[in-house]
């Protein structure tokens, strides 16, 4: 995989652009087959704790495949549009939504040679698009004209603003480690130490704020089906609703390679077992977190939303503020 | 001149990704058209309010809290924002640094607490 280097560093032109645009389309194939089997896998997961089997007809024993089975369905549905929408917001809603969601995909470094863009403020990046689907989500609520769809948009962007600042705030501890915003050499300086070890609070912060940021049970207010129906995208069905379900999951993928990377040394191995392959370590640390966002998932009920901002405001954010003076004390004595 | 091909080649990268992932939902839900039936009657194209007859207009004015917490998010932000130069040059920066850095966040803590003590966080 050294040409990807090369490839990097040779001089830009059509052939490059060519090229770059060949190369996106397996990246794309991966995350579409990701989605698919982590939404059957999530499933699975979930029925098990709950002492059930889960999808287990279509295609075999362990169900390989219902979510195939779904989509076909939903590319067949109707399209239904209410008379009282707004058109052209509502045609374009789940595009905004999904859009930064591949977009971030380009900065996460996979292994040492395995990456696309690598560029100096990686990190900023990620956060800066990742806060744009929330525009999609916002513009999803309005643009349905419905009650329950404009409650889910609202509580999608307070949620948001809620939880980006201890996301901001907690990944400061991990930026004065690495003395740098590329996620390259993010990871680079964690050969040794794992910054999980570093910044235990931090990631747990970190954690927290990404389930919220992910729209993830307990943090799934704006969706909240027992009370908003499906929240935003309540007015959303065929392939316009697969593209909010998409991108959520196109999110857990980001997400727990981001955290990957930052927390836990990203495709450096454990000591000693340097011989089993880097893409390997990345996909064993990569797939332990998304179970971990399913486990949660199965375990805690929905938090309430005075609750959710109270808690970001008053619980999260200053001891985010905390974690920065601690990371700061810790490297000043000891790096 | 190498970093200079790599920030170039990065970004192109970067504007080949957002060009595929506009493609895709331009290209799926067309070919969804061919495919998927088209019979809109009125019943259908209503609002969908659990059931009952959609009445007024959803976009109603909103609680002002919403407002109060995204002027918390516009401080909040811009001041984590102040926070990434200085935890980037750390290292060159040393103690003087920390102490001033300690003095702000202090500042931000008690713009916090203010809110706090106005109400501003209370959630009702």
């Amino acid at each position: 995989m050294e040409w990807m280097m090369e490839l990097l560093k040779s001089p830009p032109g059509l052939s490059n652009l060519s090229t770059f645009l060949i190369l996106t389309l397996p990246v794309l194939s991966i995350v579409l087959g990701f989605v698919t089997y982590a939404i059957l896998a999530e499933r699975k997961v979930l029925g098990y704790m709950q002492l059930r089997y889960g999808p287990n007809r279509t295609g075999g024993r362990f169900g390989l495949l219902q979510t195939v089975a779904d989509v076909l369905k939903l590319l067949i549905k109707e399209d239904t549009r209410p008379k009282e929408a707004d058109r052209p917001l509502f045609i374009l809603a789940p595009v905004i939504a999904f859009v930064p969601s591949f977009m971030v995909l380009a900065v996460i470094p996979y292994t040492e040679s395995v990456m696309f863009a690598n560029i100096g403020v990686g990190l900023l990046y990620f956060i800066a698009i990742s806060g744009l689907t929330t525009v999609g989500m916002l513009t999803a609520g309005w643009a349905s004209n419905n009650k329950y769809a404009l409650m889910g948009g609202m509580r999608s962007a307070a949620q948001m603003i809620s939880y980006e600042i201890p996301l901001l705030m907690a990944l400061v501890g991990v930026v004065l480690f690495a003395g740098s915003l590329n996620l390259v050499e993010i990871v680079e300086q964690q050969q040794y130490i794992p910054y999980i070890l570093l910044q235990p609070i931090g990631f747990i912060i970190f954690f927290i704020a990404a389930t919220a940021e992910l729209n993830r049970t307990p943090f799934d207010l704006p969706e909240a089906e027992s009370e908003l129906i499906a929240g935003y995208h309540v007015e959303y069905s065929g392939f316009r609703f697969a593209f909010f379900m998409l991108a959520e999951y196109v999110y857990l993928f980001a997400m727990s390679a981001l955290i990957t990377v930052l927390y836990l040394g990203g495709w450096n191995p454990i000591i000693g077992l340097g011989f089993i392959p880097d893409l390997v370590w990345f996909g064993i640390k990569f797939s332990i977190l998304v179970f971990v966002f399913m486990w949660v998932r199965a375990t805690l009920p929905r938090i309430r939303p005075d609750q959710l901002m109270e808690f970001g405001w008053k619980v999260l954010l200053p001891v985010a503020m905390l974690n920065i003076f601690l990371s700061a004390i810790l490297k000043e004595i000891f790096f | 001149m190498d970093s200079l091909h790599i920030y170039q080649n990065s970004y192109t990268f970067i504007v080949v990704f957002m060009f595929v992932a506009i493609l895709l939902p331009i290209v799926a839900l067309s070919a969804g058209k061919l495919l998927r039936p088209h019979q809109p009657t009125k019943e259908k194209m209503t609002t969908y309010e659990s059931g009952i007859e959609p009445f007024q207009d959803a976009r109603v004015q909103f609680n002002v809290r919403y407002y109060l917490f995204a002027l918390m998010f516009v401080i909040f932000d811009v001041e984590t924002v102040f926070l990434y130069p200085w935890a980037v040059a750390y290292e060159q920066l040393g103690i003087f640094a920390l102490i001033e850095m300690l003095i702000f966040i202090v500042v931000l803590f008690l713009g916090l607490v203010y809110a706090w003590k106005k109400g501003v966080l209370r959630w009702r």
